[in-house]
């Protein structure tokens, strides 16, 4: 231990700390000082970034003592007195804060940036933002909305970027900042890693590390004898059900008799602190038979190959999905011209900057038995009292982390409680089981809370991923350029437990004939079980997949057929009164012609070209539509329950909670719900609080997925209000509380020809890229959108929502893959996997459609996913317009690029991290 | 990656003289190693990709050594300075320009405010780009030890891929430095890289040129990394450029020179063997084209 003595915030700090500490952690754990974040710990994402005399640095490997005698200065400074920062209102009035998880480190590197500027007496330029946020990421917002706001805190007249949609009713359609994004702002925010309970402990798990064994024996008495250990535990220890799983129950708790990901789990200690759980986890032994490896979904089917789980009748099929419309061999007997081809998509990877926490506490926790305030009137938080068992964990799915705590511990589902804290990003990697049970289990061990936190490494190595696909995919059409048959057959790689794969290949699958009236389709989808990481939700959901492949062959056809490729998409886009793949006829509420046309209309401008030569670089323009469902469909029960109370005050003005326990991930769920429930009630949405997430106060929202939350909890919260505000006006002045349990219209299976859907969202994209003709390397400039979304509830954020996403599959596209050799993650660390910077931002314009669909709320349809899922298409197409090459692989390789366009070949197969070509597949499934 | 204490230090010294720091690897006999922003080596020792040790000796912050001098023959780098520092000095921006611009695309603004050239160039992993840059302006490096300090062509430091010479039970690389450019002189880099997961270039190439009035090149430094185990001075090519006058097809056979001095391979993930060749055949000539060009503006 030695002094520390430094300026932090402009307070003078004498610390006796540990030499071996890092500033982070002196700012996190010695000085509170929670606002700065961890995202990584390899100096890689930027979020931890802090001004040491005043210059940007990483503080997650900045040396504690490297900070002694200097000024520190974190996000906690900004606000003075209650004040604002000029950067804090910019980016709060230009939606630049989402999850907020990076925005403590954008805000500071930014600060430094205006002021080195302001010194200089230059004027800030959006180049000089891209260069000073080079490495600070964020992975929400897709920097424009960002860019924007430093500008504007430079002191530009830059206004925030609002789309245009209808006008707006008395809330519906106003621009509004996200609730809590001032919190974020200023640092007080607070991520599950910055709760600390009196009492805590710290927990951490012992991981298979190997793809596929059998388990011998584990030794756990070296760990349990290690000073400062309180509990080691395994599959031994488990009092209820020792499986988990979000729609089939497969997976472990803590494994027992194998291993089938090199994640698996199987043993977890609770210690002192992170260093002896640590040590701890070194001490455990584990002796293993290994088993051979099946790492690719088509050698999964095969007869001879190994199996995952060993008792399933079926081997490795988790499910052969199939979408059957109209007579295939007739169709394809009609058409003139047949396109078939095979793509291959990746496994990514989520990379939520926040990786996974949650602190389980036990029954009957009270504070100020371990030395910690206790304040009877808290409901939750670290100075309350627990009742029950408890988990406060950032979730996708609070009701049902509840039910499968539960399970486990053999509780009854009510005698669990989930706080949803915050989430510093999800897009569906948060859905599925990661610390819950486990930091559950040892809270009740120990009687002790106790804190379960990821490393981002450990975050790569466990969580489920989005599915990898081999997709063949043929296309007939009539020589007009109508389609008349589209068949399709996908293996999806859904890794060692089942996740959400059946759902994720299910919607691959009925989309896979694209946004199109197709009368004939036949779609043969294999779900496998592999030895790589399980494979889940990931925005999209399956539909990013398939959406690649349908929109590439689009492009040959219209090639083929001479056909413009805007025409195309014309003649058989989706419309009322079109019957979709599964039978579903359209009622209502599909805009992709509309969407079309504006995209058309924007970028034919006077200069228009399609392709283009400057020097050594060509750029071309490239396009893709897609659609995507709103809500849960399939005939699974979409409800959500939300509770209204209202507190009528003429004289202060009549304020409402609203309570539902749905997950906001930075998308903006709350402000949307304060403005459904504002418009009923009339009052300002400012005047609405909203309490999400805690399932002893909130009743259940249901998952967030499926982009369904504006709908169906929009919904839930819009009739409950409205209910309230009935009850108002009969009794005025008396406050009232009314619940509504909304169940969103019934839906049909697959395969029934009924509606699977209560309605789809559909956009048109198109991307301008530039190819570098010495390297091959591919740069998004511009993308001209437009998106059909039934109703803008609240067009600031929805505008975040379309930028981010698009932003997303530029990642997609060019620079992410998860890589796994036969079943051993390459991909083990963040300086392995490469989301899109400021960098990779294109300018973006979008236009909003609004054709509503009746039961949405005020003709809302979802939307989160919707803008993620055809820029990698538009992309493709637009290197193939500019150089003659396909790409039937992401992402993209500019080796690969560069040498077809010398060799002037026009089909690439391989992409960045893929190391055989694309395997044969067979129509219908047979090998 | 755990937290685990085997990946940590036990004591971080901040010595204020040279002697000092010597003094302490010497008491640590090995298990002690020199930091300078530590952008490098801690991010490995985080991963557990380096054997435990006991104590960082920061430099950074030795009076004398956190500053860029210029003297009658040299500019002159202290240990601490940053490659922030080196990439906005007006004197390397134009005496040195590869360096300023090899280090301007190292990492991204935090890393290059800590991180130091002394410490890319003790890391001698084959493509350090401040390290490539600063090798083909004839860079040399002091090292002090406690009996005697010594200067040294900096390419007689790489020992292996990630291994230097300087001996870290008794060595500190305290200064580096370059003769500037001159008049008739001109320097240039350029790095390929690919935006997904891999830091490492695919290549990274820096050239120093002497051009006389007639465009005889008259003298001539080429680096270029990874093409080997160290960074690498292209010395076959240099010999078909000087005595030459300097023109692209010149430049164009310089660049197959290169080639054949080297064998490149196809990497995993990072880049294919002809990838590696188009972007030498490509890249060298351009960057032997723009240090011409400068070269000539350099003309008194």
């Amino acid at each position: 231990m030695s002094r520390l003595r430094m300026t932090v915030n402009g307070r003078p700090v004498d610390l006796d700390v540990p030499e071996s500490r890092y500033l982070s952690e002196v700012l996190r754990k010695d000085l509170q000082l929670t606002g700065t974040k961890i995202g990584c710990n390899e100096a890689e994402c930027g979020i931890c970034t802090v001004l040491v005399d005043g210059t940007p640095v990483v503080s997650c490997v900045y040396p504690a003592f490297k900070a002694n005698g200097t000024q520190v200065e974190t996000i906690e400074n900004l606000s003075q007195d209650g004040e604002l920062h000029a950067l804090q209102q910019a980016f709060l009035d230009h939606g630049a804060v989402q999850c907020g998880i990076c925005t403590p480190g954008v805000i500071m590197t930014a600060k430094a940036l205006i002021e080195e500027k302001k010194a200089a007496g230059e004027v800030l330029t959006e180049e000089h933002i891209a260069v000073a946020l080079k490495d600070t990421f964020c992975r929400c917002t897709g920097y424009q909305s960002i860019s924007r706001a430093i500008l504007l805190a430079s002191g530009q007249d830059v206004p925030p970027l609002i789309p245009v949609s209808q006008p707006a009713s008395h809330s519906i359609g106003k621009p509004m900042p996200n609730l809590q994004a001032r919190d974020k702002i200023t640092g007080e925010a607070r991520f599950t890693d910055d709760y600390r309970f009196a009492g805590m402990l710290y927990a951490r798990t012992k991981r298979a590390n190997i793809p596929h064994a059998r388990i011998l024996s584990i030794d756990t008495s070296a760990a349990r004898d290690l000073a400062g250990v309180h509990a080691v535990l395994t599959h031994e220890d488990i009092p209820g059900r020792n499986l988990h799983g979000v729609f089939i129950t497969d997976w472990p708790v803590l494994c027992a008799d194998k291993v089938r990901y090199a994640g698996d789990a199987i043993a977890i200690v609770a210690a002192d602190s992170e260093e002896v759980a640590a040590a701890a986890l070194d001490l455990i032994a584990v002796d293993y038979e290994k088993l051979p490896i099946v790492s690719d979904a088509i050698d999964a089917a095969k007869p001879d190959s190994p199996l995952v789980h060993e008792d399933r009748a079926e081997g490795n099929l988790l499910k052969h999905i199939k979408v059957i419309k109209g007579d295939i061999a007739a169709g394809f007997a009609e058409a003139d011209t047949i396109i078939d081809q095979t793509y291959r998509t990746p496994a990514t990877e989520h990379m939520f900057l926040e990786p996974e926490c949650s602190i389980g506490v036990p029954a009957g926790y009270s504070p100020e038995n371990f030395g910690g305030i206790c304040d009877a009137a808290a409901a939750r938080g670290e100075t309350a009292r627990h009742d029950k068992t408890t988990v406060y964990v950032g979730s996708q799915i609070p009701y049902g982390d509840r039910d499968q705590v539960a399970a486990t511990l053999g509780l009854e589902p009510e005698s669990v409680r989930i706080v949803a804290t915050l989430m510093g990003g999800g897009f569906g990697g948060k859905e599925d089981i990661t610390g819950q049970i486990h930091a559950a289990l040892l809270a009740e061990k120990t009687q002790r809370p106790v804190k379960m936190l990821y490393s981002r490494q450990e975050s790569l190595l466990v969580h489920p991923k989005r599915h990898a696909t081999v997709i063949r995919i043929r296309t007939g059409a009539t020589r007009d350029g109508k389609l008349t048959a589209v068949e399709a057959t996908l293996y999806g790689d859904g890794g060692a437990y089942a996740s959400l794969s059946e759902k994720v290949l299910t919607r691959a699958s009925t989309h896979a004939a694209g946004p199109y009236d197709v009368p004939n389709v036949k779609v043969d989808c294999f779900a496998m079980y592999t030895n790589n990481a399980p494979s889940g939700a990931f925005r999209g959901f399956g539909v990013t997949q398939s959406c690649f492949a349908v929109e590439s062959n689009m492009d040959r056809l219209a090639e083929q057929l001479e056909l413009d490729v805007i025409e195309i998409r014309r003649i058989n886009a989706l419309d009322v009164g079109s019957v979709t793949s599964t039978g579903q006829v359209l009622r209502e509420s599909a805009g992709l012609q509309e969407c079309i046309d504006l995209v058309e209309q924007d970028m034919r401008d006077d200069s228009f070209r399609w392709t283009w030569e400057e020097g050594n670089k060509r750029f071309a323009w490239g396009l893709a539509v897609a659609y995507k469902n709103t809500g849960l469909g399939g005939g699974a029960p979409d409800k959500a329950s939300a509770e209204v109370e209202v507190w009528p005050d003429d004289s202060k003005g009549t304020t409402a909670e609203v309570r539902i326990s749905s997950a906001e991930m930075g998308q903006g769920l709350p402000a949307v719900l304060a403005a459904c429930a504002a418009e009923e009630l009339g009052i300002k949405a400012s005047a609405v609080n909203v309490l999400l997430g805690d399932t002893d106060f909130c009743p259940d929202g249901g998952p967030t997925t499926a982009s369904r939350q504006t709908y169906v909890s929009g919904n839930a919260v819009r009739l409950a209000a409205a209910d309230a505000a009935a009850r108002l006006e009969a009794e005025p002045g008396t406050p009232v509380v009314v619940r509504h349990d909304y169940m969103a219209p019934e839906t049909k299976p697959l395969g029934s020809g009924g509606d699977m859907h209560v309605a789809f969202s559909y956009c048109a994209q198109a991307a301008l890229c530039e190819i570098d003709m010495d390297t091959g390397e591919v740069s998004v400039k511009k993308i001209i959108a437009a998106h059909d979304v039934g109703r803008a509830i609240n067009p600031l954020t929805l505008q975040g929502q379309i930028e981010g996403g698009i932003v997303m599959c530029i990642g997609y596209t060019l620079t992410e893959h998860y890589i796994q050799e036969d079943g051993v993650p390459w991909t083990d660390v963040l300086a392995r996997y490469k989301i899109p910077s400021i960098r990779h931002t294109p300018e973006i314009s979008n236009r909003i459609v609004e054709h509503q669909t009746s039961a949405g709320p005020y003709g809302a349809k979802g939307v989160g996913e919707l803008p993620s899922i055809p820029t990698s298409a538009a992309i493709t197409n637009a290197i193939y317009r500019a150089t003659g090459v396909r790409m039937r692989s992401l992402p993209v390789d500019q080796d690969e690029l560069l040498r077809a366009m010398r060799e002037q070949n026009t089909e690439v197969e391989m992409a960045w991290g893929d190391r055989k070509p694309i395997p044969k597949v067979a129509l219908g499934g047979e090998q | 990656m755990t937290n685990s204490s085997a990946n940590r230090w036990q004591s971080y010294y901040t010595p204020k003289s040279v002697a000092e720091a010597v003094d302490t690897l010497q008491r640590y006999d090995g298990q002690a190693r020199v930091v300078g922003g530590g952008t490098d080596l801690l991010v490995e020792i985080r991963r557990g990709l380096h054997r435990p040790v006991e104590a960082l000796v920061d430099v950074s912050r030795i009076p004398g050594l956190d500053t860029i001098e210029v003297d009658d023959d040299h500019i002159v780098i202290g240990c601490g300075v940053t490659h922030s520092q080196i990439v906005r000095d007006a004197r390397i921006i134009e005496y040195g320009t590869c360096l300023s611009e090899s280090c301007s695309v190292i990492g991204g603004p935090q890393v290059r405010n800590v991180g130091t050239l002394a410490g890319n160039v003790a890391h001698a992993l084959p493509a350090g780009d401040g390290t490539i840059g600063l090798l083909a302006l004839g860079g040399e490096i002091e090292i002090a030890a406690a009996d005697a300090t010594r200067w040294i062509p900096m390419q007689e430091s790489f020992r292996a891929p990630g291994k230097s010479f300087i001996d870290r039970h008794r060595e500190v690389l305290t200064r580096l430095r370059f003769k500037p450019t001159g008049p008739r002189e001109g320097s240039a880099h350029h790095r390929v890289m690919r935006p997904q997961g891999l830091c490492l270039p695919i290549i990274s190439m820096a050239v120093r040129l002497k051009l006389e009035d007639d465009d005889t090149i008259s003298n001539a430094r080429i680096s270029m990394g990874p093409v080997g185990p160290v960074p690498f001075l292209a010395e076959a090519a240099m010999e078909v450029r000087v005595g030459n006058i300097a023109s692209s097809e010149l430049f164009d056979k310089t660049a197959e020179a290169a080639l054949a001095s080297v064998t490149l391979r196809s990497s995993k993930y990072r880049a294919s063997q002809e990838y590696r060749e188009r972007m030498v055949r490509t890249f060298l000539p351009a960057i032997l084209k723009r240090a011409s060009e400068r070269s000539r503006g350099a003309r008194l």
